[in-house]
């Protein structure tokens, strides 16, 4: 595996070779193309595997790094004004761990594909869009600066708004895309500016130069440049208030919303955060934002998830719920468990959404009031969605019960009110994941359509999910460990509250009156109060007022002045003019041919006048 | 001096035919009557420069150039009237006229 770790870069290179192999091979075979297209997750999670096995945290690690590099190396790319812009690589404990979760949810979500695309006419278009988002995300990982992070993360957004907008005939979807690409686009514009700015300062682009140059730097200049890079990861990790993006990428196929919108990409705002940790232990009004940042979503999108009526939605809106946490983790400091619940949630979340795809597939409907009754004709799905639902609740032993509660206990040590709102997180949690499970999987069937269990190639990608997202909690010492962290053990007292506030939620979430089904939902007061929550508290609506018309109506304005008065105007008047001046100067082209030989005769004369009379003069 | 007016009015005539005429054939035959005046006036200058030289051989020297010159404008009126004269059956065969204000097709 040695040669593997020499040429990293690899993990980046190859996927999107399989890419363009995906492509032109598409037309011939479709099962083969699936196969090439999986090659490239299975690098990745080589790669992942192979650095795991030789990086060492003894001795202490040059920060940023969390262990030893078990692969280093650069090239020069370009220059420019005396600055020689390196694009290299770099991967410690930290990018191998990220590469095995970006490689098994991948390799899982092309797996499951194969059965849930049959037969759609963009298969390989689909396949090769896949490839290169886990060529753009190893890129993201592994890169060693600032530069190869910025070209990964635009090129994952690149590829997000390809996949949302992967059926673009439905005009629903095509807006999806466009409104996920310019709202992240918000964030980049900061993370691009705190890029520069780090870069003017530190005079250096890599990770290793800016963090060991951050001396040079006043606290308020590194304030403000975490400040910016934090912007970048809102945006990305679709947190308030650059989170309306999330729930409307849904639109997508349900495996991208795996493996994009849940598990990775997402991700990937915690993942900045955590890789430059050093530029935001330096500057606390950054963690503080992180903090209200990540509670308010947590709260917030709990809320908005218990009235939802889109099965997708809802995992839509727990996934900002739960990247909230690990912004709050982030908050107080904590950040190795902020990433062990990366981890775990990149692990349950992405078997929730497959097993909401394997019944969006079974169902044929994603109105979580049409479907009831599922657990019986989808018995597969429904166990492994238990499993996923059990640990985005945080019951014990499951993953979630030990990353939420490491989350939760490092809040309320740091900052109690937050702590508070998290746990009314939790119950919520606890809320909205059993009144989806009992909507979709209890009760009589409500649809009109035959239910059928999915094939195996859907079920088996779950099942295998299933391990991690039950198991992975037990690694939660080794995480930390390979991190150079301390594990820390379950405090009793928070976890068991955390647990109990979760059933608490659960139950309320079994009981009737606020399923909202046809003929049960809250009317009156509550029916008005929970229609305002269902729209997000109306903030898609605000945006649209605040942001979105005063913006058209500025383009509305500019096109009618500038464009149709003074750019028209000067094209159709020169145009104009040129007709006019033509017009004058063609009368003399008559078409009398006795007309023109006068004037040539009467040409002739004037010009023997002109050369006898000149001829006078100058002789 | 008889010999320049005579020349000039041959030119002048042959011009105001062609300003004149309607008829193609017509300005064509006025065309040929135009290159008469610059070739009578050549043959003239001719043999005026024979008869009132001293020197024999200068002179017909002069006289040759000025006569080769005339034997060239008789050549390129030949040539006119026949390339004149083809064009003219072109044009009357596809618009059966030999009127020129009836060719005014290339108006601006």
């Amino acid at each position: 595996m040695a040669w593997m770790l020499n040429a990293a870069w690899i993990a980046v290179a190859v996927p999107f070779a399989l890419a363009l192999i995906v492509v032109a091979i598409g037309a011939f075979s479709r099962p083969l193309s699936a196969v090439v297209a999986a090659m490239g997750p299975t690098l990745v999670i080589a790669l992942g595997v192979a650095a795991l096995r030789v990086v060492s945290v003894t001795g202490a690690p040059v920060r940023p790094w969390t262990s030893s590099l078990a692969a280093h190396g650069s090239a020069d790319w370009f220059a420019a004004g005396g600055r020689a812009i390196e694009i290299g690589w770099a991967v410690d404990s930290l990018s191998a761990m990220m590469l095995l979760v970006v490689g098994v949810v991948a390799l899982m979500v092309m797996v499951f594909s194969a059965g849930y695309m049959r037969g759609d006419p963009g298969w390989s278009r689909y396949f090769a869009l896949l490839s290169a988002f886990t060529g753009s995300m190893a890129l993201l990982v592994i890169g060693d600066s600032f530069i190869s992070l910025f070209i990964g993360w635009e090129l994952v957004g690149a590829c997000s708004y390809l996949l949302i907008g992967f059926w673009y005939e439905k005009p629903s979807a095509a807006q999806a895309a466009v409104k996920a690409f310019l709202t992240t686009r918000i964030g980049d514009v900061g993370l691009l500016l705190g890029i520069v700015l780090l870069g003017t300062a530190t005079g250096s682009l890599s990770y290793a130069g800016v963090i060991g140059n951050l001396g040079v730097m006043s606290s308020s200049a590194i304030t403000l440049a975490a400040v910016l890079l934090a912007a970048g990861a809102i945006g990305k990790s679709a947190q308030f208030p650059l989170h309306i993006w999330l729930p409307d990428a849904m639109e997508g196929p349900t495996p991208v919303s795996a493996l994009i919108h849940a598990a990775t990409m997402v991700a990937a705002g915690v993942y900045l955060v955590v890789r430059v940790w050093p530029i935001f232990e330096a500057a606390p009004v950054a963690r503080t934002v992180l903090l209200s940042v990540g509670v308010v979503s947590a709260l917030g999108a709990a809320l908005i998830a218990l009235t939802q009526r889109d099965i997708k939605r809802v995992l839509a809106y727990s996934t900002i719920s739960q990247l909230g946490f690990m912004f709050a983790a982030l908050g107080v400091g904590a950040w190795n468990v902020a990433f062990f619940h990366l981890v775990t949630h990149a692990a349950f979340k992405a078997l929730l959404f497959l097993a909401a795809g394997s019944v969006i597939h079974g169902s044929g409907t994603q109105d979580l009031r049409e479907m009831g009754g599922l657990r019986t004709s989808m018995p597969v799905t429904f166990g492994a969605w238990l499993v996923g639902a059990g640990a985005l609740i945080g019951l014990p032993p499951l993953a979630g019960f030990m990353s939420k509660d490491a989350v939760l206990d490092a809040v309320w040590i740091h900052n109690p009110v937050a702590g508070i709102a998290l746990f009314a997180a939790t119950a919520l949690t606890g809320f909205y994941t059993v009144r989806t499970t009992k909507l979709a999987f209890f009760g009589g069937s409500r649809g009109e359509r035959h239910v059928h269990e999915s094939p195996l190639s859907m079920l088996i990608p779950i099942v295998i999910l299933a391990v991690p997202a039950g198991a992975l909690g037990l690694a939660s010492s080794s995480v930390a460990e390979k991190l150079g962290q301390h594990p820390v053990g379950l405090s009793v007292p928070v976890s068991g509250i955390a647990a109990l506030l979760a059933l608490a939620g659960g139950m309320i979430g079994w009981s009737d009156a606020l399923q909202d089904r046809r003929g049960v939902a809250p009317s009156g007061t509550a029916g008005r109060v929970w229609g305002l929550i269902r729209t997000g508290f109306g903030y898609d609506a605000a945006i649209e007022k605040l942001v979105v018309a005063p913006t058209v109506a500025a383009c509305r304005a500019t096109w009618a002045i500038v464009d149709r008065f003074v750019i028209d105007g000067a094209v159709e008047g020169s145009g104009l003019a040129t007709k006019w001046l033509g017009g004058l100067v063609s009368r003399a082209q008559s078409g009398d041919g006795q007309g023109y030989a006068a004037f040539t005769a009467l040409g002739m004369v004037v010009l023997l006048a002109t050369l006898v009379l000149v001829g006078r003069w100058v002789g | 001096m008889i010999l320049v007016a005579l020349s000039c009015a041959l030119f002048g005539i042959g011009l105001f035919g062609v300003l004149a005429r309607r008829d193609i054939v017509a300005i064509l035959a006025s065309i040929e009557v135009m290159l008469g005046g610059p070739l009578l006036l050549l043959i003239g200058l001719g043999s005026t420069a024979r008869a009132a030289a001293a020197n024999a051989a200068a002179a017909s020297g002069q006289a040759a150039t000025v006569e080769g010159a005339a034997l060239l404008v008789i050549v390129v009126a030949a040539a006119e009237a026949s390339v004149g004269l083809a064009l003219l059956v072109t044009v009357a065969r596809r618009s059966h006229t030999t009127t020129l204000e009836d060719l005014s097709e290339v108006r601006g």
